[in-house]
């Protein structure tokens, strides 16, 4: 394999040895190791993981604060909600209210609207009835004077006699009164 | 040609470089070490440079990655153990990212040497006694004596304890560097069947329908390993960790 190798071995007595054992790159690699792993290590503790960190951190920041307007937003909704929930029972209270006012007023005015027109009949009726009352009783008046008349008649005529007025009223009214 | 499953792992100068006796050479595993850094800084910082409230595909990736191992971490050490964020992380994603650049023909894949892989985990070990030490002082000895142990049986299972604590960079180490070898050998070795049986005539080329279908199903395993291995390696880089903060357990 050494002489197919065109590439140069660090020892050309050494090329037989498994390459990982050949002692004499150590130094090498140790050294290369150590100046690259060294700037790697710096690189990252001081610019990658600081950066990647604060960037993490910005955003787990970001993250909260948006959490908390969104629940500060949230309340308020919540607020606004039981406000207006609260208004609407409120209102519809008032309505209620309202339309039982409007109701017992409408009954009040038709209850004294009635009351009235029913005096009003009442009155009528017993007008009547007084009426009704003195007819009769000119009717019965002259009922009497009738029957006065009439008797006077009749008994001047039956018994040719000397009755005068004064006897028939008084029997007659007692006719009246007997009858 | 290099048709040797072996070959692959061949580290090669680019830029030499010597050191006194050492050799310091810019190799192709230092540039693909290069590569990884460059390409994953660049994107992790590029995507994110326009701090997007609403983040923009690219910028999510790069969330997710960086949560992904927050969680990860947070979930092992807790709270405390997010001070080593960065190095978890940019472990994670430089392993992650190394042995996706594996996949790649041709691409050289750094985690596939043991003394990498030895490297990083001894970083981890070490940071976990430092710190261990730092915090608890003499009480992160404690780690070695669970509670509730006979006092008969304590110097045995402290023993225990200290065997298996000293395996860990060896357990991470090898973990890692075995797991990429063996993939990319394999995938090598079945990928080399598929053109040595073809080149026989008609017969072979029937014949190598089962190995290129092996090799296209283990491409799929090997990310799945590439992505496992970062992540395995990450998670015990946590839960070591954890044992440093918290070493009474």
């Amino acid at each position: 394999m050494a002489s197919t190798n065109t590439e140069v071995g660090i020892d050309d007595h050494s090329a037989d040895v498994f390459p990982p054992f050949q002692t004499e790159t150590y130094p090498s690699q140790l050294l290369w190791l150590a100046l690259t792993f060294g700037l790697f290590y710096y690189l990252m503790a001081k610019v990658a993981l600081p950066r990647i960190s604060s960037i993490l951190e910005v955003r787990s920041d970001r993250i909260e604060q948006d959490i908390e307007e969104a629940n500060r937003l949230q309340r308020e909704s919540d607020e606004a909600q039981a406000a207006y929930e609260y208004d609407l029972a409120e209102a519809r209270n008032n309505a209620q209210v309202i339309a039982q006012r409007a109701r017992d007023e409408a009954k009040a005015e038709a209850d004294t609207k009635r009351g009235a027109e029913e005096a009003r009949l009442n009155e009528m009726l017993e007008k009547a009835d007084a009426d009704i009352a003195a007819t009769k009783a000119a009717a019965m008046e002259d009922v009497g004077a009738i029957a006065e008349e009439t008797t006077q008649a009749l008994v001047n005529s039956l018994l040719d006699g000397k009755i005068t007025k004064a006897q028939v009223s008084k029997a007659v009214s007692k006719a009246g009164a007997g009858a | 040609m290099a048709s040797n499953p072996i070959d692959q792992f061949k580290i090669s100068k680019i830029l030499d470089l010597q050191v006194g006796s050492f050799d310091f050479s810019f190799t192709n595993s230092a540039l693909f070490m290069v590569v990884t850094v460059a390409t994953t800084a660049a994107f992790l910082i590029l995507t994110t440079s326009g701090r997007g409230l609403i983040p923009g595909k690219l910028q999510s990736l790069s969330e997710i990655l960086y949560e992904f191992v927050a969680n990860m971490l947070r979930d092992a050490a807790g709270a405390e153990g997010m001070k080593f964020f960065p190095l978890v992380f940019s472990l994670f994603t430089f392993i992650l990212v190394a042995n996706l650049f594996g996949m790649f023909p041709y691409f050289f894949t750094f985690t596939s040497h043991i003394v990498v892989t030895a490297a990083l985990a001894f970083l981890v070990i070490g940071t976990v006694i430092v710190y261990g030490f730092y915090k608890n002082g003499i009480g992160f000895l404690k780690l070695f004596v669970p509670d509730g142990v006979p006092v008969a049986l304590l110097p045995i299972v402290g023993l225990i304890e200290v065997i298996s604590f000293l395996s860990r960079p060896i357990s991470l180490s090898v973990r890692l560097f075995a797991n990429m070898l063996a993939g990319h050998i394999t995938l090598k070795v079945f990928a080399g069947f598929v053109t040595s049986l073809s080149s026989l005539g008609f017969l072979g080329i029937v014949g190598a329908a089962l190995p290129l279908a092996f090799t296209v199903a283990l491409t799929g395993l090997e990310f799945l390993v590439a992505f496992l291995q970062a992540y395995v390696f990450a998670i015990l880089t946590c839960m070591y960790i954890n044992d440093a903060i918290h070493p009474s357990h």
